[in-house]
């Protein structure tokens, strides 16, 4: 099925000329190139030991086996807390932080675009201002702050700190800013209520941001230890990634477990890999056939 | 006298008037706008609790001496003073460094972001999910992918992937140190670092890009606009505004922040000689070797006016007016 573009053949001008053929070409080498460790953790992990520890390393494998992901489970099952508990938290945190953090920070990006309410400039300005901290400096009063109320070795105490993004807030504000004012003024004098106009106006037009922001917080939560190694104490509270961290400390020169690091890889990789291309083609989905804004 | 004085006292009461009447007026807009405050509040209450309380926190920490331990003691300015006038590694290594390093990262990584995010939008449609992907995927892979594409890439001896090839090309006589000696480390960092540096910022910008009304560069068009070029200067840029913004604002933040990279390719802290040295590696220096956290506290504040100071200059670039 041939893919219409939304322009070429329409003008001289988008006809794919000499130069942009040869743009394609050279895109197409970066990418290879970009796409080298993505290539090179997939075959890692299936590679026997010896294969290990070759130096410089081969990038594809050559006798492929399962064996370290055998090994991973099998010290997995060994431990006192079973493995899957870890991976059930992980994934509860993950899923909550996505949903949340975006209608979060959608909720309070929208009024701070459109609506002129006294003190939406020094939010911003605030907002703006910590997303520029250092965060090495700040993390024994978050530490104070999360044992003072009370939510250490709960869910909360994972999910709660991981709400509070600028980043995505800042984000959701940029894409909102486009939004025609007209547009909500016309919604708003058809009777619709300042929820209706956010959830069928805003939100759709802001698609782009909002699967941006969903992937950079599954990123963020997937890959999360400091929440698990500063606010939980229980062993059952913490989470997948710090449970490879303890499996994979001091590893960079010794034998043992390498192999069972780098399957850990994988584990710890391929979600992010699905949830990019899920959220990265909604976005491009809804771009090729609609023409909002 | 007495004139006087009541003349005198006349425009105080009134001044007193205005103030309540302005409190008054500022209070009922605030009833009258109840609902936006409703739509932040979520967002509001965690980010008190868990950014706002903790940098301001910090910031109080910057004057005083805290070793984590025993109480905070308060010394004033003696940080700040300590940090401009005796830090000498500060001063000779840390602050330039830092500078070379976010002036060359910071545009080019911004700009290449631009750059790719928009060939990946002239591709069809099919293949822009694979490239966004491959030029996403340093950042997806972050610290697996340092071990393991780069430092064997960089490695100072015969073995080492760059070495290597240039050998064989004849352009060097001898294995060159790569990431080890003073005079290399800083460049490649800078390499590695723009390499990994479509991050955020490229996702928006992406994002933005496919975002423009289709229908304004067919109006571009028939005004006569000849070449990409023009496009992207008269349609593509100013309508993604936002989004550059976005994008400058990340690229000053991470490169900023990025500290580790010196001490990953390296393989030690502090960096050979300190040629790697950034102000995060100070402050990390005196937070968690030292336990200085008072005077790391304050070297933050410093770098957080700095980045202020840098992100002032985007907003004057590509900043929006109010009700624009």
């Amino acid at each position: 099925m041939r893919i219409p573009l939304p322009f070429k053949k329409k003008s001289k001008l988008n006809a794919m000329d000499g130069f942009q053929k040869v743009l394609v070409v050279l895109l197409v080498l970066f990418a290879i190139f970009m796409l080298l460790p993505l290539i090179y953790i997939f075959n890692h992990a299936f590679k026997p030991y010896n294969e290990l520890f070759v130096y410089p390393p081969n990038i594809f494998v050559r006798e492929p086996t399962v064996q370290n992901f055998m090994e991973l489970f099998l010290v997995a099952t060994s431990s006192t807390v079973p493995v899957t508990r870890y991976l059930f938290n992980s994934i509860v945190i993950s899923a909550s932080a996505v949903v949340l953090v975006t209608v979060v920070s959608a909720l309070c990006a929208y009024p701070i675009s459109k609506h002129k309410f006294p003190g939406h400039k020094i939010v911003f300005a605030t907002i703006i201002l910590t997303l520029m901290f250092a965060p090495e400096a700040v993390q024994i009063p978050r530490y104070l702050v999360v044992s003072h109320l009370g939510i250490m070795n709960t869910y909360f105490g994972h999910i709660l700190p991981l709400l509070a993004m600028p980043v995505g807030v800042f984000l959701m504000k940029q894409f909102i800013d486009q939004v025609p004012g007209e547009l909500l003024e016309a919604a708003r004098i058809d009777g619709a209520p300042e929820f209706m106009v956010f959830l069928r106006i805003v939100m759709p037009v802001c698609l782009p941001a909002v699967a941006t922001v969903a992937i950079l917080t599954f990123q963020n939560s997937w890959s999360n230890v400091e929440t698990s190694t500063l606010f939980m104490q229980d062993d059952e509270m913490k989470n997948f990634p710090f449970f490879l961290q303890t499996l994979t400390n001091n590893l960079a020169n010794t034998v043992a477990r390498q192999g069972a690091a780098a399957a850990a890889a994988v584990v710890m990789f391929l979600p992010n890999l699905i949830i990019f291309l899920t959220f990265q083609s909604k976005v491009i989905a809804t771009m090729a056939h609609s023409g909002i804004k | 006298m007495l004139n006087n004085r009541a003349e005198l006292a006349r425009p105080k009461a009134a001044v007193k008037v205005n103030v309540t009447e302005k409190w008054r007026r500022l209070l009922s807009e605030i009833w009258q706008y109840r609902l936006s405050y409703l739509f932040i509040a979520p967002f509001m209450l965690c980010f008190v609790a868990f950014i706002l309380i903790p940098v301001l926190a910090a910031f109080g920490l910057s004057f005083t001496y805290f070793n984590a331990i025993e109480q905070p003691r308060f010394i004033g300015w003696q940080n700040f003073q300590y940090l401009i006038s005796q830090d000498l590694l500060f001063l000779k290594y840390a602050l330039p460094n830092t500078f070379k390093f976010a002036v060359i990262v910071g545009p080019g990584g911004y700009v290449a972001a631009f750059l790719l995010a928009w060939l990946i939008t002239q591709l069809p449609a099919v293949l822009r999910k694979w490239f966004a992907l491959a030029m996403y995927t340093p950042s997806l892979t972050a610290g697996i992918a340092m071990s393991i594409v780069w430092l064997p890439l960089l490695t100072g001896d015969r073995i080492g992937y760059l070495n290597s090839i240039l050998l064989n090309l004849g352009a060097i006589d001898e294995p060159l140190l790569w990431v080890t000696d003073k005079k290399y480390l800083m460049n490649s960092m800078i390499v590695v670092t723009l390499w990994s540096s479509m991050g955020v910022g490229f996702l928006a910008m992406l994002a933005g890009i496919l975002n423009v009304n289709q229908e304004l560069y067919e109006a571009g068009r028939i005004d006569g606009m000849s070449s990409r070029l023009q496009e992207i200067w008269y349609v593509t840029i100013p309508s993604m505004k936002p989004q550059m913004l976005f994008g400058a604002v990340m690229a000053i933040v991470s490169t900023f922040k990025a500290g580790a990279i010196g001490v990953e390719l390296s393989g030690t802290n502090p960096t050979p000689q300190y040629a790697g040295h950034l102000i995060i590696n100070h402050i990390d220096d005196y937070g968690f070797i030292r336990f200085e956290m008072g005077y790391a506290a304050a070297v933050s504040v410093f770098l957080l006016i700095l980045m202020y100071v840098s992100n002032k200059l985007c907003w004057g670039l590509f900043g929006t007016k109010e009700g624009e």
